[in-house]
C-alpha cells in the first residue's frame, strides 16, 4: 500500500469527509445570496403560481362584460377597476400571466433545442458547416426582428404557436452564436482530448462532455432571453397582432387602456407594471445566475 | 525477443502553419515489445507528445502524419479508418495526460467517467460498470473507493486525480499504456507513488508503459529502454543502465550531466545546456544539434548523422559520440 504506516483507512475516511460540493450546489449557494435574484424567483414562482391558478379559477370570468360601469376605478368587487367593456381587469391580468409565461418560456423551449444543435454542431466540426452557419446567423440578425415576426404571423396566423415560432425564429442566433462558442473553446479542453484518446464516440463527447460545461451560460442566456420574448409578445400584442380577443394579453390590454389613458388610466397601469414586474424579475435573475453559475467567482 | 507489439517506423508528423511546415517528428523509428517500459526523453518542443498523439492518431489540424507506419500487432494504425483507430483507443492502447485536472471533465463524477471509458467499447450493465469502476479505484490505491466513485474532479487530491486518470486508462486492459508527463504537475512525494504505482501495474498487468518525459530520474526510476529524442529525431536509444553509465551522444550526455548528483564534487558547477532546441520550420543543416554542441566537428555541420550501433544493444546518431570526444579532451571531464 501506498499509504505510510500508522495511517489507517478509517482516519482517511474522516480526514477526507467533506461536505458534498457540486457546481449546482455551489451555484444554489451563491444565489441566495443575491437578495434581489432571490426576491426575483419568489416574485416568478407567485407569477407561475398565479398562472396556474388563473387556469381553473379567476375571480370574474375573464369574458365577461359589463360587470359594473364601464372604466370603473379599483373598488372592493374589482381590485384593479373594469375596463372599456366592463371586465375584471384583475382576472385578465391573472389569465395574461399565463400567456406571457407560456410565450416566454415556450419560446426559449425551441431556441434552446435549435440554438443548443446549431451551435453544438458548428463549434465541434467547424469547417465548412461552421462557415455556412455563421453565414446563416449573420443573415439572420441582418434582417429586422420585427418585420420577421410580422409577416410570419400575418402570413401563418395568429395562434399562439405561431407566434412563440415567429419569436424564435428571431431569436435563435443569440443562443446558437454562445453555444458555438462555448464548444470552440470547450472542445480544446484536455478532457475532450482524454476521452477522444479513451475511444469516445463524437455524439458521446458533444452531448456528455461538451454540452453539460455549457450548461450554465446556456441558462443565463435563456433566462435572459425570456423577458424578450415576453416583451415582443405586449409589442405584437400592442401592435394587434397578437394572441386573439378576448383572449386577455398585457400588451392587447395596454393597447385597449390606451385610449383612455387620460380619464381611466389604471386600465393602461395594470398590465404595464405587471409586465415590467416580470421583465425586471427576469433581468435580475438572470443576473444574479450569472454570476452564481461563474466557477472564476469561488465564494 | 518476443515479436513487438508497437512498431514505429519512419514516422513524420508536421504542422503546416501560416509561417511554414513544422517537422514536428521527423522519421522516428522505435520497437515497443509487450509489457516493455519505454521512455521517452528530451527538452519541451523536441517532438516526444506529438510522437504519442501521432501513435493514437490524435493529432489536430493543422497538424498531419505525412509518412510512416504505426505497426499495433501488425497492422497500420496510419491507413486504418477513424472507426477502426477509435476501437483501438482506449482499448488496446490507452493515453494519460500531464494535467489530471485538466483531463477530467469537471462536472462529471469520477466514477461515471471510469463507467464511459469501459463503455466506450461494448456495452456493459450499469452495475457491472459501477463495480469495476470502483475495482479500478481500488486497484490504483485509492482510499474508500466505495464512496469516492461518487465525487467530482475537484474533491479529489492531485495525485488522487492522476490516480483515477490511470484508473481510466486502465479500464478496458489495454496492452499499451501511453503516459505523456504523468508526473510533472504533481509534487515530488506523490510523484513517488505514481511511478510506484506504475511500476507494479507494468509488473502485475504485463500492460507495456511509453513514458514521455523531461525528466532523466523519472526514466531512471521506471523505465528498462529509453529513448532520447532531438528537434523531432531519435539521438540515442539503448537500455536505460547502458545510456546513464555510458551515452554517447552529446546532447544525452549533456542531459545528464544537467541533473544535480549528491555524490559530485561540490565545487563542479551544475551543467546547462546553452541555448534553446531549433527552430523546426528551419532545421540547421547538418546535425540539429551542432549549434549548441560543444563537441562538434566539421562533419556535424553538413553531414546529418543516422543513427549508428555504439554498444550493446544502443545507437547513436552522432559522428563524433561521447567515447571518442572525452578521450580526445584527455578525460578532463569524467
Amino acid at each position: 500500500m501506498a499509504t505510510a504506516p500508522g495511517i489507517t483507512e478509517k482516519f482517511l475516511e474522516e480526514t477526507l469527509a467533506h461536505e458534498q460540493t457540486s457546481l449546482w450546489g455551489d451555484a444554489w449557494r451563491r444565489l441566495r445570496r443575491n437578495r434581489l435574484a432571490l426576491a426575483s424567483s419568489v416574485f416568478l414562482l407567485l407569477l407561475v403560481l398565479v398562472a396556474i391558478v388563473a387556469q381553473f379559477w379567476t375571480p370574474y370570468s375573464y369574458y365577461a362584460q359589463g360587470l359594473g360601469p364601464i372604466y370603473q376605478g379599483p373598488t372592493p368587487q374589482h381590485w384593479l377597476g373594469l375596463d372599456q367593456s366592463g371586465r375584471d381587469i384583475l382576472s385578465r391580468i391573472m389569465l395574461g400571466a399565463q400567456i406571457s409565461l407560456k410565450v416566454g418560456i415556450g419560446t426559449q423551449l425551441v431556441v434552446i433545442v435549435v440554438g443548443v444543435l446549431v451551435g453544438l454542431v458548428a463549434g465541434f466540426y467547424r469547417g465548412f458547416v461552421d462557415t455556412v452557419n455563421s453565414t446563416v446567423i449573420n443573415i439572420f440578425y441582418g434582417i429586422p426582428d420585427l418585420l420577421v415576426a410580422l409577416t410570419l404571423v400575418l402570413l401563418l396566423g395568429r395562434s399562439l404557436g405561431i407566434i412563440i415560432f415567429a419569436i424564435a425564429f428571431t431569436q435563435w442566433m443569440n443562443m446558437a452564436r454562445l453555444v458555438r462558442g462555448q464548444t470552440l473553446s470547450l472542445r480544446e479542453r484536455e478532457f475532450v482530448e482524454a476521452a477522444r484518446s479513451g475511444g469516445a464516440k463524437a455524439s458521446k463527447i458533444i452531448f456528455r462532455h461538451i454540452l453539460p460545461n455549457a450548461l450554465g451560460p446556456m441558462i443565463v442566456q435563456a433566462t435572459i432571453g425570456v423577458p424578450m420574448a415576453i416583451l415582443f409578445e405586449a409589442f405584437l400584442s400592442f401592435l394587434g397582432l397578437g394572441v386573439p380577443p378576448p383572449t386577455p394579453s398585457w400588451g392587447a390590454m395596454a393597447a385597449d387602456g390606451f385610449h383612455a389613458i387620460r380619464i381611466a388610466p389604471h386600465i393602461v397601469l395594470a398590465p404595464a407594471i405587471a409586465l415590467s414586474l416580470t421583465l425586471m424579475a427576469f433581468n435580475f435573475l438572470g443576473d444574479g445566475l450569472r454570476d452564481a453559475l461563474d466557477p472564476r467567482q469561488k465564494r | 525477443m518476443s515479436q513487438p507489439v508497437l512498431q514505429i517506423k519512419d514516422l513524420k508528423t508536421q504542422f503546416f502553419t501560416d509561417d511554414g511546415v513544422v517537422q514536428a517528428v521527423d522519421g522516428v523509428s522505435f520497437d515497443l515489445h509487450s509489457g516493455e517500459t519505454l521512455g521517452i526523453v528530451g527538452e519541451s518542443g523536441c517532438g516526444k507528445s506529438v510522437t504519442a498523439l501521432s501513435i493514437l492518431r490524435l493529432v489536430q489540424e493543422p497538424g498531419r502524419i505525412v509518412a510512416g507506419q504505426i505497426l499495433f500487432k501488425g497492422d497500420d494504425l496510419v491507413q486504418m479508418s477513424d472507426e477502426e483507430v477509435r476501437e483501438i483507443r482506449g482499448k488496446d492502447i490507452a493515453m494519460i495526460f500531464q494535467d489530471p485536472l485538466s483531463s477530467l471533465n469537471p462536472v462529471l463524477t469520477v466514477g461515471f467517467q471510469i463507467e464511459e471509458a469501459i463503455e466506450a467499447h461494448g456495452k456493459v450493465p450499469g452495475k457491472t460498470a459501477l463495480n469495476r469502476a470502483v475495482a479500478l479505484l481500488k486497484q490504483v490505491r485509492i482510499p474508500a473507493a466505495e464512496s469516492r466513485v461518487q465525487d467530482y474532479p475537484h474533491q479529489f487530491s492531485g495525485g488522487m486525480r492522476q490516480r483515477a486518470m490511470i484508473a481510466m486508462g486502465l479500464a478496458n486492459s489495454p496492452s499499451i499504456l501511453i503516459a505523456d508527463e504523468p508526473t510533472t504537475a504533481l509534487d515530488v512525494t506523490v510523484q513517488a507513488q505514481i511511478l510506484e504505482l506504475l511500476r507494479d501495474l507494468n509488473r502485475d498487468l504485463k500492460t507495456a508503459i511509453i513514458l514521455i518525459t523531461h525528466n532523466m530520474g523519472v526514466v531512471a526510476s521506471l523505465c528498462t529502454r529509453v529513448l532520447v529524442m532531438y528537434a523531432g529525431r531519435v539521438v540515442e536509444q539503448g537500455p536505460v543502465e547502458q545510456i546513464f553509465k555510458d551515452p554517447q551522444h552529446p546532447y544525452t550526455w549533456s542531459l545528464l550531466q544537467s541533473i544535480p548528483r549528491l555524490d559530485s564534487d561540490r565545487h563542479d558547477r551544475l551543467l546547462s545546456i546553452e541555448g534553446f532546441p531549433p527552430d523546426l520550420i528551419r532545421p540547421p543543416r547538418g546535425c540539429r544539434f551542432n549549434p549548441r554542441c560543444q563537441f562538434k566537428i566539421d562533419r556535424c555541420l553538413h553531414d546529418d548523422p543516422p543513427l549508428m550501433n555504439v554498444g550493446p544493444d544502443q545507437d547513436a546518431a552522432c559522428w563524433v559520440t561521447m567515447r571518442r570526444a572525452l578521450s580526445s579532451n584527455g578525460e578532463r571531464r569524467g
